[in-house]
């Protein structure tokens, strides 16, 4: 309490249109043109708000402009030994599979929640 | 079972024709995403938190071999290689592509099955008693009833726009197996003083955020006028339900502001005008759909099941499992055979490909190819040889589907939970899942007896955790799965809502909690009291002493 509050990061995450599976969006500083990649680590993490917005912004103008993606928004990760880590755990899951039938899909690899 | 005519093979050929070309338009970008949800939500396709689901329709949960078949090729082909079986006889796919549906949709058309009307405000799928047609002591089969009230509700022009979502069950029998007093209407069949079969009508049940048992506002109600008074009760729900707040829109809640006497009252005034119109149901046509359900040609058996008896004395797992998972038929020599999905540490209601063909098969060579779904998640193959019972529970063995648990503490009813479920705020699944393996034990499941645990990841209630004998709640607190519990819930003919006990727990917490309910009245029952029945007798405060500690 009292100190400073950091910007957390922050990706992009949407589902694809096509199939529905959670994607995650790619995309330089200053690009106009993005891309969804289907892992966490793929995806490009905004460390302070203005990025953020920015990515959101590609995000959504994407979704309406080329309807490959539905629902992007903006979710906070932290970054791991393991690599990142959404800070939710609604988002933990979503990014991760269902913590159930891990014997099958993304779930079926290391993990934890 | 019913089958098809032109009628209704055009009407669903026609709906998957129109939604492949509306898939088109979306993924061509010519849809946007607010334009096609409503379009793909009519047609049982929702998008989950990691994928779409696809939610196929069972009716009144009659199945046959043909079409579990279609289901486990389509959980193959076109999914993970598993189905999920939910509270109301359906058949949710946790990964179908939306570029893919069209096609599923195709495969289930060609086998008489749809998704149509399994979302939206509309009058979903008609369910009702898994033991239909072949339960002891029923007035009627009630899937000819369901039937009826299928053809009467699909596309209904007046009801396609309800306030809310409408459910509606049936049951023929007096022992309650498919929850209808928590349905919008629960319909019980009834004999009147001169021995006529008819309907009990019940109103105004529900559970979600605001859970209510259901109101009789006629105890009889003659076979010829249901359609005419369930047209009624949609009538004046449709112009006095609340499309103000999507919390309050449910009949249950009409009911209450109404008050169930005034409800009656307009129902009753509205089905005046109606009662005689072209909706009083004609004895030729109730008996063109009766046909459809006329029993299969059960052979002339003996009483006595030698085989079965023998393998009883001298096998202990498979006593148990008739003890459990068989009940009494109505013909002599016959008897239902529940297949359980709730194996230990497994999702309840989860089926595989190879488990769905597995049990298609034994339809085929132990129950005239006729299966049913059960609004606990379970599967029913309703006519078997009573002696031919040792063969079926070997083959079921072999296959993992030999659980011997109906209504003992591991048959839990779970929602997804935040497993797959956007709406969810914490996991349901793995609760279960926990609590089957604390209470593996066979001695200790039998000395339990019937407990029914029902647990739901969110408000909205599909794990029915409100009429659980123990209920369990997810919820977010402060960004942590947390769980409420309830007790004494009952979801059959002596239906009520449960109590929270008090403070909510963490998910290491919750199974711990289970057991020390458990042990409660495991020390404070009298020789042969249920949990249900001891809970009614001594109450909450013994329970809550022993979870929480003294006061």
């Amino acid at each position: 309490m009292g100190e400073e509050v950091e910007d957390m990061d922050q990706v992009v995450i949407a589902n694809r249109l096509s199939d529905g599976l959670v994607v995650f969006l790619a995309a330089a500083p200053g690009s106009l043109q993005g891309e969804w990649k289907l892992r966490l680590e793929q995806a490009s993490v905004a460390s302070d708000d203005a990025r953020a917005q920015e990515l959101l912004a590609l995000g959504v103008a994407a979704a309406r402009q080329e309807q490959k993606v539905i629902e992007p928004y903006l979710i906070e990760v932290e970054r791991t030994a393991e690599g990142l880590r959404p800070t939710l755990y609604r988002e933990r899951i979503r990014c991760q599979g269902p913590t159930v039938r891990t014997d099958l899909g993304k779930q079926a690899e290391a993990r934890e929640v | 079972m019913y089958h098809y005519d032109e009628y209704d093979h055009a009407l669903v050929q026609d709906r998957v024709a129109q939604f492949r070309r509306q898939v088109e338009r979306r993924l061509a970008g010519e849809l946007t995403e607010d334009q096609f949800r409503p379009l793909r939500l009519m047609n049982g396709l929702y998008l989950q938190l990691h994928a779409y689901m696809l939610r196929i329709a069972i009716p009144y949960g009659t199945l046959d071999a043909r079409q579990m078949r279609k289901l486990a090729y389509i959980a193959r082909r076109y999914d993970k290689g598993y189905g999920h079986f939910t509270t109301r006889h359906n058949m949710q796919f946790n990964w179908p592509k939306l570029e893919e549906t069209p096609d599923i949709l195709a495969e289930l058309a060609s086998v008489e099955m749809h998704a149509i009307q399994t979302s939206g405000n509309c009058i979903r799928n008609v369910t009702s008693d898994q033991y239909a047609g072949a339960a002891e002591g029923e007035i009627e089969d009630p899937r000819i009833w369901c039937e009826i009230i299928r053809q009467w509700s699909t596309l209904h022009p007046e009801f396609s726009f309800l306030p809310r979502k409408f459910k509606i069950a049936v049951t023929g029998s007096e022992a309650d197996r498919a929850a209808v007093k928590v349905h919008d209407i629960g319909l019980i069949m009834r004999r009147d003083g001169a021995g006529q079969a008819g309907f009990e009508v019940i109103v105004g049940g529900g559970l979600g955020r605001t859970p209510f048992i259901g109101k009789t506002i006629r105890p009889f109600l003659p076979k010829e006028d249901l359609l005419s008074y369930l047209e009624a009760i949609l009538r004046v729900y449709n112009q006095l339900g609340r499309r103000d707040n999507k919390f309050k829109a449910r009949i249950k809640v009409t009911v209450h502001e109404t008050g169930a006497e005034e409800f009656t009252r307009l129902v009753e005034a509205e089905w005046l005008q109606i009662k005689d119109s072209a909706l009083k149901l004609p004895k030729q046509e109730v008996d063109r759909i009766a046909r459809h359900f006329e029993p299969p040609a059960f052979r002339v058996l003996s009483k006595t099941a030698p085989a079965t008896e023998a393998r009883i004395a001298r096998d202990r797992d498979f006593a148990a499992w008739v003890r459990h998972n068989v009940a009494a038929h109505k013909v002599s020599g016959y008897a239902i055979a529940n297949i359980s999905l709730k194996p230990i540490g497994k999702p309840p209601g989860d089926a595989t490909a190879e488990q769905m063909d597995v049990v298609a098969d034994l339809a085929d060579a132990f129950s005239f190819g006729e299966i049913r779904v059960t609004h606990a998640q379970n599967l029913v193959l309703p006519h078997v040889e009573r002696d031919r019972l040792p063969e079926l529970y070997d083959r079921l063995a072999a296959a993992g589907l030999a659980a011997s648990n109906i209504g003992l503490i591991s048959d839990i009813i779970a929602c997804p939970g935040l497993d797959y479920c956007s709406l969810a705020n914490a996991r349901s699944i793995p609760i279960a899942e926990r609590i089957t393996e604390r209470f593996a034990d066979r001695d200790r499941l039998e000395l339990i007896g019937e407990m029914q645990i029902k647990s739901s990841g969110c408000i909205n209630a599909c794990g029915h955790h409100h009429v659980g004998h123990i209920g369990i709640l997810g919820v977010d607190r402060k960004g942590e799965e947390h769980y409420q519990v309830q007790i004494g819930g009952s979801a059959s003919e002596d239906a009520a809502l449960g109590r929270i006990l008090g403070r909510g727990f963490s998910a290491d917490e919750v199974v711990d909690v289970v057991e020390k309910i458990v042990d409660t009245y495991l020390a404070h029952r009298n020789a042969g009291e249920t949990f249900i029945e001891t809970y009614r007798r001594i109450g909450q405060d013994p329970f809550k002493e022993r979870v929480y500690g003294a006061a």
